[in-house]
């Protein structure tokens, strides 16, 4: 089919042009412009250059915090993904049991995030939280207010808790999108449990696992809510990760030119890093 | 390999069959001898792949049992039948090589590498993919991925049965031709026990020495295509095997006269009283055209030349007739007459066809 072409049609992007300006171009100008300015009380701003960038980069607090945040996203997806595809692979494929799964997943993703935090807040506590107080009568010594590893633990489980039902809704799709036939053709061909899942569902899950790795990398690594409510960062400084920093810093000390230097370099890591993972698993999907 | 026996088998897809129609089988019982060559044959959703997924194990029968010789098989897994089957519609391993592919079904039995590749190396050469046993299996044509299917299917050989569910659906017609050849010749070479589900009848009978014909959920005929063809069994077989099919035409049968439009035709059998829809049944090929007062009275639609003989499609009464013409012989301009050859006359209660009663035959 003949398609005219005509440049004019570029017009009709520009609605959403200025609509994508406003809500993202804009205040993220405002963050570039803190990000080179030292602003003093009055609205008084003097030009710093690239001096918050560097202070930034070389802050030995904020390499920490970034420490502690790789380590949780790894912890994070190294746990998540393959939990949420055996999950999904123990589904029942149809049938009243089916749907009472899905509600049943879908239950911790429809939570508030901050009541999420509240929950396991309370949830643990040793005084009078179920979970802490059924450790500390079993004898174990469990306290997340004073002791890092358990707030740690305490953090990674609820977000296993919180995140692994989307791991496993998608993964749930991929699986339902397979077709009868490759299952009864692997069955004819005698393949094992095991080669069943690596050369029919993995391959045909390849493409909901890439969102599932993207969505839970950029989500944990963001992660501020759930641990500001259940930690405050603590004990020292032990769950403060990249957002619970960066708020400490920008809200709290009011120093908006590293805060802003912060941001934007945070923004890259992750833009960075998230196409990594895009390249990565897409080359590999389309093989040689 | 030994003889696949069907015992009174029956299947319903629903938990708790009540009437007839629930039924996706109706009962049978069926004997594929080893190392035949045989087709199924029937419409879209008559159970013919219902039926090949039990003897394949797929699936588990409501009733009835699977023997294998004179071992029960009902309960065993599509592993223990060690049977093949090809589907409708291809299914390769996307990430794996064709080579890879093929020798899938190789590997998870176990056998040594060198057999692998041997045997690997002669499918591909009778699926024509040779130079393209390295190629990733994603991104093939839907052509070559199930000419894989196939090759998978044919690549094992100590297997009891290769089953085939119309396998040739998404090839194009000059390839076809080529693996249906190849197929048979796999039959002659290794006498391997087939079952081809089709629904074209020139596909079934280049294939097979046995056609089983299926019609609702019920095996209505089985036999040589010869046989199919003279006597078909039940009106559907009649009008299914052929082209076209068989005549149908009601009538009221008296001993050995036919009433068909008030025209009373002898027959070449007497038949006892018949209680229900009685038809006559006669195939175009043996039909003639005539003038005057003698036959049924039938007007043309219209002649159709398809080569080396035509088709004439026309009506007598209600029902739709067909009668072929060889080529060379004349159609009369004014023909308003059809002349059935009694001898393959056959007649039809309630769609089964009825065995002529020795008592009445005719003088």
């Amino acid at each position: 089919m003949e398609k005219p072409v005509n440049n004019r049609a570029w017009f009709l992007v520009l609605p959403v042009l200025l609509l994508v300006a406003f809500s993202a171009i804009l205040p993220l100008m405002t963050v570039v412009n803190y990000s080179v300015q030292d602003t003093f009380g009055g609205n008084q701003f003097f030009w710093a250059g690239l001096d918050w960038f560097e202070e930034v980069i070389h802050s030995d607090r904020i390499r920490a915090a970034l420490g502690r945040q790789v380590l949780f996203s790894a912890i994070i997806l190294a746990i998540e993904i393959p939990l949420g595809i055996f999950v999904a692979l123990n589904m029942p494929k149809k049938g009243i049991w089916a749907s009472f799964c899905l509600v049943l997943m879908a239950l911790p993703l429809l939570i508030p995030w901050n009541v999420v935090g509240t929950i396991w807040q309370v949830f643990g506590r040793v005084d009078i939280g179920l979970l802490g107080y059924t450790l500390r009568k079993l004898g174990i010594s469990y306290n997340y207010v004073n002791n890092a590893m358990d707030a740690w633990i305490t953090v990674i489980v609820m977000d296993v808790w919180h995140w692994t039902s989307l791991v496993a809704l998608l993964c749930y799709a991929g699986l339902q999108s397979i077709p009868d036939a490759y299952y009864q053709a692997a069955k004819i061909d005698q393949a094992s449990r095991w080669k069943v899942f690596r050369y029919i569902e993995l391959p045909k899950m390849q493409g909901v696992l890439l969102i599932a790795v993207l969505l839970r990398f950029m989500d944990s690594f963001m992660i501020y809510t759930e641990p500001f409510v259940v930690t405050g960062g603590g004990p020292g400084n032990a769950t403060t990760f990249l957002s619970i920093d960066l708020v400490k810093m920008a809200v709290g000390q009011f120093d908006l030119g590293p805060a802003a230097a912060f941001s934007l370099i945070y923004f890259l890591v992750i833009l960075l890093i998230s196409f990594v993972f895009y390249t990565v698993m897409t080359r590999q999907k389309e093989g040689e | 390999m030994a003889q696949i026996i069907l015992e009174n088998l029956s299947h319903s897809y629903l938990p708790n069959p009540s009437k007839d129609e629930d039924w996706a089988l109706k009962p049978m019982t069926l004997t594929w001898e080893d190392g035949g060559a045989y087709a199924l044959l029937g419409s879209s959703g008559c159970g013919k792949s219902t039926l090949l997924n039990i003897i394949s194990g797929l699936l588990r029968p409501s009733r009835g049992r699977v023997l294998f010789g004179d071992r029960d098989m009902t309960g065993l897994s599509t592993m223990e039948r060690n049977i093949a089957q090809v589907f409708q519609f291809p299914v390769v391993y996307d990430t794996m090589s064709v080579r890879d592919n093929l020798a899938f079904p190789l590997r998870n039995r176990g056998l040594p590498q060198d057999q692998v590749a041997a045997r690997v190396a002669e499918v591909a050469e009778m699926i024509g993919m040779r130079d393209m046993l390295d190629r990733r299996a994603r991104g093939l044509t839907a052509d070559a991925k199930q000419k894989i299917s196939l090759g998978r299917g044919m690549v094992r050989q100590d297997v009891n049965a290769i089953l085939f569910d119309e396998p040739l659906t998404v090839i194009d017609p000059h390839m076809k031709w080529e693996l249906r050849t190849q197929l048979k010749d796999l039959h002659r070479r290794f006498g391997h026990t087939m079952i081809y589900v089709t629904h074209d009848q020139t596909e079934a009978l280049t294939f097979a020495d046995q056609v089983v014909v299926m019609y609702d959920g019920r095996v209505v005929q089985a036999g040589t295509p010869q046989a199919l063809f003279d006597a078909p069994e039940h009106t559907f077989v009649g009008y299914f095997i052929g082209s076209p099919g068989m005549n149908l035409m009601d009538a009221r049968i008296e001993g050995a006269t036919a009433h068909i439009e008030g025209v009373q035709l002898p027959l070449a059998h007497g038949y006892g009283a018949l209680e229900g829809k009685t038809q006559l049944g006669i195939r175009p090929e043996f039909l003639r055209l005539g003038t005057g007062q003698e036959g049924l009275p039938y007007t043309i639609r219209r002649i159709e030349d398809v080569g080396h003989h035509r088709i004439v499609r026309g009506h007598v009464g209600k029902a739709d007739v067909n009668v072929i013409v060889p080529e060379g012989q004349p159609i009369p301009a004014d023909a308003n007459r059809v002349l059935p050859d009694p001898v393959h006359a056959h007649v039809y209660l309630d769609d089964w066809r009825v065995a002529p009663s020795n008592l009445e035959r005719a003088a």
